[in-house]
């Protein structure tokens, strides 16, 4: 029998000393980590349920940025309007992730530090320039989320520590984000490739700010600079898609697997980075 | 080893038990509780077949501790009948035959349920998509889907 033992603090404090115990593993939604349980993938002394702090569920607006609890679930965040209208992008990528059921439950900062090469969420929060709230041990920290996994199954967080809220930094005007994924059915499934763009119009709609990020198409989701540099100063005319395409193809390091070759996977987070990009053009286009 | 005392709310009833700390809350209600129409199908959360809702969100019982349960509230398919008169959901099931071995039917009456109570009127592709994560191998989902209509159409009715 295992001698498991599960707590839950009510505070951020108790949290990092439960978290900074060797074999502590910190339990949100707990859709990835109660499989990995069951699998034996993984035998923690202590499971952490973060879900019982004050204030690690919601989502709340502070000068035109949006904080987002860590433990707030996929159905919460696809039913705030505010959310959905400035960052439709991050909301569609997380509600990709797995089944009603699953949204109950599942939460970005579980789908992040999963750290699975296909987290759906992921690249739309890169190309966000989400920032990661951090508790641990030394304090509170800022990261970026394109820093926290550093390998399959790897994050850069120490003992002790876990992210307590994510920040989507303030929105200008004409601005808006996308996210697509390629699977082989319409739901229920893992990335063969995924892209998140997130751009900026000037008045006269030429992009003057895009970023672009790639999931499952390397050992971590991917911010691809030049895919991003590829869109500013244009309308999404041709040629800026075609350099935003080779760019995307040239960052990925795919590996071949069931769900798709080393050849497919590249071609593919092309594609999926130019109509990511015309759905966000569309998108912050339609607010002018 | 140390059991953990939970205490909860199952169907209306306060409900309180002693729980492994690595057992699911699907364990409970089926071992404990004996609540066996939640069944496990995969005990990953992909097949639905042991939803449950949980302060009003539709969850697998299967991926969710038992201890997590303390406090909030858990509806299973034995409440959803009351005083011996079957939900609409389920007489509708009755009636389009939308079942065979009726593995997967008690999940997927509470993931009808869970949806019927926030869109009362749902579109054919919404009701699909709603329950992508409920698995059925008898029916081919269209009499299952079929009967969820005919139920939101009867509620639909009552609430008149």
């Amino acid at each position: 029998m295992s001698q498991l033992q599960y707590l839950a603090p009510s505070t951020i404090d108790d949290a990092v000393l439960a978290l900074a115990a060797s074999g502590a593993r910190a339990l949100s939604g707990g859709t990835d980590l109660l499989v990995q349980l069951r699998a034996g993938r993984m035998a923690p002394g202590a499971i952490v349920d973060l879900k019982r702090i004050e204030g690690i569920s919601g989502i709340r607006q502070e000068g035109g940025a949006f904080i987002i609890g860590a433990a707030t679930s996929g159905a919460v965040i696809g039913e705030h309007a505010a959310l959905c209208r400035a960052w439709p992008g991050v909301v569609e990528a997380v509600n990709l992730i797995g089944s009603t059921q699953v949204q109950g439950r599942a939460t970005m900062a579980g789908n992040l530090c999963n750290a699975s090469p296909a987290a759906d969420s992921v690249p739309a929060l890169i190309a966000a320039r989400a920032v990661c709230i951090i508790a641990g041990p030394g304090g509170r920290r800022e990261a970026p989320v394109e820093d926290i996994v550093t390998a399959p199954g790897r994050t850069s967080l120490a003992q002790g520590e876990f992210i307590v809220a994510f920040r989507l930094p303030p929105r200008p005007a004409r601005s808006s984000d996308a996210y697509l994924r390629l699977i082989p059915r319409t739901e229920m499934d893992i990335a063969v490739a995924g892209a998140g763009v997130s751009l900026t119009l000037d008045a006269e709609g030429r992009v003057s700010e895009a970023y672009v990020a790639l999931g499952a198409v390397a050992p971590t989701a991917l911010l691809v600079a030049d895919a991003g540099a590829a869109l500013v100063g244009g309308r999404l005319d041709e040629d800026s898609l075609s350099r935003l395409d080779a760019a995307a193809r040239a960052a990925c390091r795919p590996i071949s697997d069931k769900r798709g070759t080393i050849e497919y996977r590249t071609k593919i987070a092309g594609v999926l980075a130019r109509r990511a990009a015309q759905a966000a053009y569309q998108r912050a286009s339609d607010q002018a | 080893m140390s059991k953990l005392h939970v205490s909860t709310v199952v169907n209306g009833d306060p409900v309180e038990f002693l729980a492994d700390p690595a057992m699911t809350l699907l364990d409970v209600l089926r071992d404990e509780l004996n609540l066996t129409g939640s069944k496990e199908g995969c005990g990953s959360g992909d097949c639905g077949a042991c939803s449950v809702i949980v302060d009003d969100r539709l969850v697998c019982s299967c991926l969710m501790l038992a201890a997590e349960a303390e406090g909030r509230r858990v509806a299973t398919i034995e409440g959803l009948a009351q005083g011996g008169q079957l939900h609409p959901l389920q007489q509708k099931f009755l009636e389009h035959a939308a079942l065979q071995c009726g593995f997967c039917t008690p999940g997927l009456l509470m993931a009808s349920k869970a949806l019927l109570d926030v869109n009362p009127d749902p579109t054919e592709t919404e009701v699909r998509y709603w329950l992508a994560g409920n698995l059925c191998r008898c029916t081919g989902y269209d009499k299952v889907v079929r009967a969820v209509m005919d139920a939101a159409a009867e509620l639909r009715q009552e609430r008149v």
